[in-house]
């Protein structure tokens, strides 16, 4: 009898551990996807995006990537007290009323911040493109993001296409890959 | 084993029951049980541009005359559970709290039930040897033999 109490404890024990090493193995897979996804960029792959799923900004519905399947996106990792942010936001705006015909979309994914901040952010810099809500910005990990401001853009595939942008892009280098997503094909 | 038990108990209701005033919370207090999401370290430690935003929150509901557990309520609806120091002591996230006192409680066991097996198995062999006349142990018999010879030689 006291052997086989024995051998359950010891069992269980061995569960315990392979469950510790089986989580941090995804934990550190999952850090390694987002790393991954720039350095693929890099070599001149189109990686697939992150299938994320969002709240909007007003909490009253769902934004997910995977909705904007066919449309060319520019994904812009964004805080309202990130002083770079400020100045990215008319420019962004710009680009989404001059493409949206075309089929573009801009999605603000405003991460690590108080709802009503972002709130008054986007009302002061009259933006009206999707803006979606990542108040402990768990989607940053997911594409290997280290700080704020951060763009990506998406092609009508779902793949990521052109750079990933690091801190304040310029006006040229928005279009430039802007120009990139919408010339992808569905 | 009882003890171990009530030990446990004990421990358990210690940690539910730890913390400062929940009606009447102060910065410095709070500071150190939410965690800066950008640098996933405590406020206290955390001159993120975010955690000086949180710090500003958090002063503005304590002058407002929130208890902790609101100011906590209205931080995790912004940040998620993340946001906290030590997770909630409640549904799955009680966990955290009992594994490790668990662990303790089952290690503290083990270790008694090995030590009561050393003592014995130390104790058998001795048990049928009569106390020494000084009322001590009595003496190893390899010992007591080489001691025996060793005073031999001595005494030729």
């Amino acid at each position: 009898m006291a052997r086989r109490v024995k051998l359950i404890l010891q069992a269980a024990a061995v569960l315990v551990v392979a469950s510790l090493v089986v989580l941090l193995g995804w934990q550190v897979a999952r850090q390694e996807e987002g790393r991954g996804l720039a350095a693929a960029l890099e070599r001149g792959e189109r990686p697939l995006a992150p299938q994320l799923e969002f709240e909007t900004l007003e909490g009253d519905g769902t934004i997910r990537l995977s909705d904007y399947r066919g449309k060319a996106v520019v994904l812009n990792f964004w805080a309202s007290w990130c002083e770079p942010c400020k100045k990215e936001a008319p420019l962004l705006q710009e680009t989404w009323e001059r493409y949206r015909g075309d089929g573009l979309v801009v999605l603000g994914i405003d991460a690590q911040d108080f709802r009503s901040d972002a709130a008054d952010f986007v009302a002061r810099y009259g933006l009206t493109y999707p803006i979606a809500y990542d108040g402990n910005g768990a989607s940053l990990g997911r594409f290997g993001n280290t700080g704020f401001p951060e763009t990506w853009f998406m092609g009508r595939d779902g793949r990521l296409v052109g750079e990933h942008i690091v801190g304040e892009f310029g006006r040229e280098q928005l279009e430039e890959n802007v120009r990139a997503a919408l010339g992808t094909a569905r | 084993m009882r003890r171990l038990a009530a030990l446990l108990v004990v421990a358990l209701l210690a940690a539910s029951c730890g913390g400062g005033d929940d009606e009447s919370p102060t910065l410095a207090e709070l500071e150190k049980k939410f965690i800066c999401p950008t640098c996933q370290t405590t406020l206290e430690l955390s001159n993120a541009p975010v955690a000086d935003r949180m710090r500003g929150f958090i002063r503005e509901r304590i002058a407002a005359g929130d208890s902790e557990s609101e100011i906590s309520a209205a931080l995790v609806a912004q940040f998620g559970e993340e946001v906290l120091a030590a997770p909630p002591k409640e549904g799955f996230n009680l966990l955290a709290w009992v594994l490790p006192l668990a662990g303790a409680a089952a290690a503290i066991g083990a270790l008694g039930v090995a030590l009561r097996r050393w003592s014995r198995t130390r104790t058998e062999p001795g048990a049928a040897v009569a106390p020494s006349a000084n009322g001590r142990p009595p003496l190893d018999p390899e010992l007591e033999r080489r001691l025996d010879e060793e005073l031999a030689r001595f005494d030729g």
